[in-house]
Order: structure tokens, then sequence, then C-alpha cells
């Protein structure tokens, strides 16, 4: 009798402990559930939008999202956000694939490989959910509509401005680039060299150097530059890790304030210099901004205002209307500038 | 009732008693831990089917069975392993390396067939490497498969570098991705069934398999049995490289994507639904249909939270706590049975030192 007591007791303690697990998992899931079934049969359009970046926890995607959120919650929609905790490329099949299940309205990803999500987003797109990228595209046939946060000529222009606007127009400037074969940074150094060659004749670009997006070399390439051209009248760096050693490597030295950086740096790493003089003004798009126009994107194509054809428009909210350009692109407009006055306003 | 009987009647039989008999059968089938697992994983079910949206479409069948097959598959052989106190954690990485031979392999223009049986092969040959630096060079197999884990790896991201094969013969991959006709079943699940079935033959009812516990309790006994340690083991690395080259040609027409880095992490996925199972990381114990619940259970878990909308760190974070408490169930059900053996051997002194005087 003894013995039996105690296992059948044992086997109570089992069955609490599985019952318990069970409640304590079902809590959780009732209060975060709200996202995709409400939306599913609220009104004639479901205007649930979820957002999927390339992973949480990312300060810049928190952003994208926050912006997102705020457009999502002027027109009246459902706002959700999921992702993998790690951008590897197939971690957000799952996620793509429980949205679908989900049946919501529209999904806004910003894809971590073009090819390994296609198959999961025409799954998706086959239970009828519209599908949105940002930041970095899918193959165009695995989406509605791209988001593109900037084109080539806009990234080029506006470091070419802000490079004449800060040296007067005049004078020696070098390029401190990522690596030697990138591909992005070759396209818009060319195109800043046509940019100066054309518009402002008496800036010579003398020197591009490569630090390899590798901040110590940025850093040596910076202090090798200004120690060659004693003439130089400022740097352009357009990549992130570039111009942050080279406002680094600037504002310890002589040449702080004497010689002008800008190019494409985020304002979180650049707050420092900016604060100080080293810089003046850096560029890079909005994610906030990125966020939203996605969000309302999403919303004109699940209220079939478009279908993403080349030619639709569409109002996003504060940011105006908008047109659907060739390969159903949707472009957010020219880089945003930030400079002493608005840095305070974003953390990314 | 028919417990108490043999502790009530004095003991006129052998002293000896077999402790796997000790118990009733009902008891035997019921009270063991992959039977918790199993019924853990039938209340999840049931729960989310009633709790979670979404959660009864034919789709999560199809996508829950889809995602979690490479993880079924290699639990097979990381089980047998397992038991025999090894471990591999190359597996991952044999994925990898397998999918990027899959895909080169098509790129250069190879028949898929051929592309696919090349890269099992491959595989297979990194099982072989693994097998032989653990028995004939007899390093432990942790520091070994954490070698050829970085090792395979490198050699997977350094024939591909970061680009990717994504181009792969229509046929093929639909025949990864499409369901069994009729149902919304996933066909991958028909390759599964079957070596599931020779994986619980060879394991449960084959002196092959019976010598993997043995190992697993005490390999010098073992090998005092006569059973060949080093070749049992041997075998049992060559087949999860050669089953983890079949997961990554699998994987690689899932997401028809062939990288370097493709199913990075699986490892620890696979090994902690082996141990959520019910398989004990010192070997010598576990079955097979526990394992195949451990793996059913934390993909069904995942997958209803996130339809649930719970973000991926709280995912991890319950999967982690749960394997935890299923470790920490297993040590506290064997200090259990001890003080209840112990029980029991007390009170037969006392019944025999009352009977004596």
């Amino acid at each position: 009798m003894f013995t039996k007591q105690r296992s059948r007791r044992f086997g109570v303690a089992i069955t609490a402990a599985a019952a318990a697990t069970v409640l304590a998992l079902t809590g959780c899931a009732s209060s975060g559930d709200g996202g995709g079934d409400s939306g599913g049969d609220g009104g004639d359009a479901n205007l649930s939008v979820t957002f999927l970046p390339k992973n949480l926890g990312n300060p810049y995607f928190d952003t994208s999202s926050a912006g997102g959120q705020e457009a999502v919650e002027e027109f009246g929609g459902e706002f959700a956000e999921v992702g993998p905790t790690e951008a590897s490329p197939t971690s957000q099949v799952s996620f793509i694939q429980t949205a679908a299940q989900q049946g919501v309205g529209a999904l806004v990803v910003s894809a971590n490989d073009p090819e390994a999500i296609c198959d999961a987003l025409d799954e998706a797109s086959g239970a009828g959910v519209k599908v949105v990228t940002f930041d970095s595209d899918t193959n165009p046939e695995c989406r509605d509509l791209f988001i593109n946060q900037a084109t080539a000529e806009g990234i080029a222009k506006v470091q070419v401005d802000l490079i004449a606007e800060q040296i007067g127009d005049e004078g020696q400037v070098a390029v401190l680039s990522a690596s030697a074969n990138a591909t992005n940074q070759n396209a818009w150094i060319e195109m800043m060299e046509e940019e100066l060659a054309a518009s402002h004749p008496d800036i010579e670009l003398v020197e591009v150097v490569y630090g390899d997006d590798d901040d110590q070399t940025s850093f040596d390439k910076t202090a090798a530059l200004l120690q060659t051209y004693p003439e130089l009248k400022g740097i352009i760096s357009p990549t992130t890790v570039g111009i942050a050693a080279a406002a680094r490597y600037l504002s310890t030295s002589e040449y702080q304030g004497q010689v002008a950086l800008t190019g494409l740096g985020t304002p979180n790493q650049m707050r420092e210099y900016v604060e100080d003089g080293t810089v003046t003004a850096f560029a890079l798009w909005n994610p906030a901004d990125l966020g939203y126009l996605a969000a309302y994107a999403a919303q004109a194509l699940i209220t079939g205002e478009i279908t993403g054809e080349e030619g639709d428009t569409f109002e996003a909210g504060k940011l105006g209307s908008y047109e659907v350009g060739a390969d159903g692109t949707v472009l957010l407009g020219d880089p945003y500038v930030f400079d002493a006055d608005n840095i305070g306003d974003f953390d990314f | 009732m028919t417990a108490t009987a043999p502790a009530s009647v004095p003991d006129t039989r052998s002293a000896r008693t077999y402790a796997a008999y000790s118990r009733p059968l009902w008891r035997r089938v019921l009270l063991t831990r992959e039977s918790a697992i199993i019924g853990l994983l039938i209340v999840v079910i049931a729960v989310s089917l009633a709790v979670v949206p979404n959660f009864d479409s034919p789709l999560t069948v199809t996508y829950l069975l889809r995602d979690i097959a490479p993880i079924l598959l290699i639990a097979l052989p990381m089980t047998l392993i397992i038991i025999t106190e090894e471990i591999d954690l190359s597996v991952a990485s044999v994925v990898g390396l397998s999918s990027v031979m899959t895909g080169i392999l098509t790129q250069a223009g190879w028949p898929f067939a051929l592309a696919a049986i090349t890269a099992i092969l491959v595989g297979t040959i990194a099982g072989v490497v693994n097998g032989f630096l653990v028995t004939v060079v007899g390093l432990p197999s942790l520091a070994v498969t954490i070698g050829t884990l970085a090792l395979f790896r490198g050699i997977a991201v350094g024939l591909l570098g970061t680009t990717a094969v994504t181009d792969f013969p229509e046929f093929w991959s639909d025949l990864a991705k499409d369901n069994i006709p009729g149902t919304p079943i996933p066909g991958i699940m028909i390759p599964f069934v079957v070596l599931a079935i020779a994986f619980a033959i060879l394991l449960h009812f084959t002196p092959f398999g019976r010598s993997l516990y043995a190992i697993g309790l005490n390999k010098e006994a073992a090998s005092f049995s006569g059973i060949n340690v080093g070749r049992t083991k041997f075998w049992l690395f060559v087949m999860s490289g050669a089953i983890s080259g079949f997961a990554g040609v699998y994987f690689t027409l899932l997401y028809s994507n062939a990288r370097g880095d493709n199913a990075t992490g699986l490892e620890l996925q696979v090994i902690a639904a082996v141990l959520l199972g019910g398989v004990s990381i010192f070997g010598g114990r576990g079955a097979l249909h526990g394992v195949i619940a451990g793996v059913l259970l934390i993909g069904v878990l995942g997958s209803a939270l996130r339809l649930a909308g719970v973000t991926s760190d709280i995912i991890n974070v319950i999967t982690g706590v749960l394997l935890v408490l299923s470790v920490v169930s297993a040590s506290l059900l064997a200090w259990l049975r001890r003080r209840r053996i112990s029980a029991i051997g007390k009170k037969k002194e006392r019944e025999l030192a009352a009977s004596s005087s």
C-alpha cells in the first residue's frame, strides 16, 4: 500500500506540473494574442499589418517599426512586430508562415536573404497576404512592393552637396570607402565623380582610399590621407564604419574643424562628433519614415487602392503622395540630412 | 493489487529481483519519462487547439512538420549516439556542407539526383572522419565534434563564399515541398517514418541496439561481454553523417537555397529535443518514441506560441525552462525511486526482525 500511494502521489505531481506549465503558456498566449485574430474579421478590409525586420533588438529596425506602428495607428489597423533573434537566411521563414496562418492583411519584411524566403512569401501571397519589402528587397516576383530607402543617384548627390557646402565649393577632397570591391560604394563613388565634374568644377577629388569597413584600417587611412594631402579640405566616407573612424581621428587631431567630414552614418555613432563640432552634417535615410511609408503602402494594397503596378499612386499620411516606379518599387525620397539641430530626435 | 503481493509474502524466492520487472506492466508503460513527454505533447496540442486562433488550420500541420523534419531526421542517429554516452555536435555543419555540395554540383550542371547522392556521400565521409577520430584515435567525441563543427562549416562557407545557389530543378524542389496527396502532411514524412521504424527496430529489437545501452552504462563491462565498442560507435557516427547529409539535401530543396551558413545552430535544437525526449546525457537510457515526442513538443510549442504572437526571445526562454525542468525531473525521479527502494528494504528488515523474534 505504502509504495502504491507514493507513486500515485508522484503521478499526480507530474500531471499537476504539466497542467501548470500549460496554463502558464496559454496565459502568455491569450495576452499576446490580439494581433492577427481580431483583425481577421474586422470590417470589410483586413487592416492588420505585421512587421518582420531582419532581427529583433536592432535599433535601426526598432526605429522603422516605430514608424510603421505610428502609420498603422493613424489608419486604424492592427500593428504587430515579429522577428527572429538572429539574422540568418532562413530564420524568417517560420514567421512568414505564421503570418499566413493568421491571415494577416499584409506582411512588411526586410529580407535577410533575397531568395531563401521567396517560397514562403509566395505561399503567404497565395493565402491572400499582401507582401511589402523595405530596406532589403527580395527578388521582385516574390513581393508586391519594395519601399526603397534611397537611390544610388540620391545618395551620391547628397554627399557631394554636403561636402561642397562645407568647404565653400572649392579645394581638394578625398573619399574613404569600404572595400575596393564593395558594389554599392563603387557605384556611389562613380556617380559622385560625375556629379563633381558636372556641377562642382572647382572641387578636385584627389584619391579614393579603402578602409575595408574595418575601424582600425579606416582610422589609419584617414591619418595617411591627411599627411599625404596637407591642402585637403574635406573627406567623404560613404560607409558607416568609415565615417565613424574618420571622425574619431579628426576629433583628436589638430585638423578638427579644419577638414570637413561627411558621408553616410548613423546618429548614435556620430552624435558625439556632431556635438563636438568635428562633423557638421551627414546623411542617411530616416528609418522611421521608411517604416511609416511601408505601412501606408501595405494599407493601399490591402484596400485595393493600388495593385503594385507602375504608375499607381497612393497617399502616405504626413509624407504626402507616392507613385509606384518600375519593378514595383516606391522610393522614399532624398536621403535625410542629420545635423546638430535634429540629431537629438533619433536613436538608432 | 498485484504490486503488494511479492512484498507481503515472506521472500522464499531468490533474493535477486530485476528492476525492470519489479513493477506491474501498466506502471512500467505509463510512468516513464517517455509517456510524460507524450502526455505533455498531447496536452499542449489540445490546449493550443482550444485557445490559439488559427492553430487548427491544416497549414499548421504542413508548416510544422516541414520545418522540424531536419531535426526529426537527425534526432534519430543522435539518440543512438547519446545513448552510448557520446555526442555529435557537427551535425549542423554537415547539413551546411551537404547543402553547399548539392548547390555547387547542381550549378556545375550535374543531374540533381547525382548531386544529391554525392552530397549524402560527403556527409557520410564527414561521419567517417568523426568516427575515426573518436574510435581509432580515441579522442573524446565532445572535443572532436566541436573541432569538426568548425571544420565542416569552414569548408562549406569557403566553397561557396557569401554567395548562394538558388536555382534547383522544379521537379525536385516541388517533391521536397509537396504534401502527401489528400493530406496536409508533407512528403518528407515518408522517408522519415521509414527511417524512424528502421532506427526503432535497430535500437530496441536487435542485439546491436541492446549493446548501445550496455556501452552507455559501462563500456568496460560491455567490452568484456564481447561487444566491439569502437566499431559500434564508429558506425553510429557514420550513420549520423549520412542522415545529416540527407537532411542537408532536403534543407537545400525546402528553401531553394544552398548556402554555407545554412542550418547554423541546428545541432543544439537536435540535442535539446533528444534530451527533452528522455535520453540521458550520461548514456544508457532513452527510447526513440520519447525523442520523437520531444522534437514534436518543441516544434508544436514554438508554432503555437508564434501564432499567439509571442516573441522569439520568450519562446526560447520557455523551451529552455522546459529543457531544464525535464533534466531536473529525471534526477528527481531517480532520487525518489532510490528512496522508495530503500524504504521497501527497511520495511522488509523490520518484518523479518518481527517474525524471527
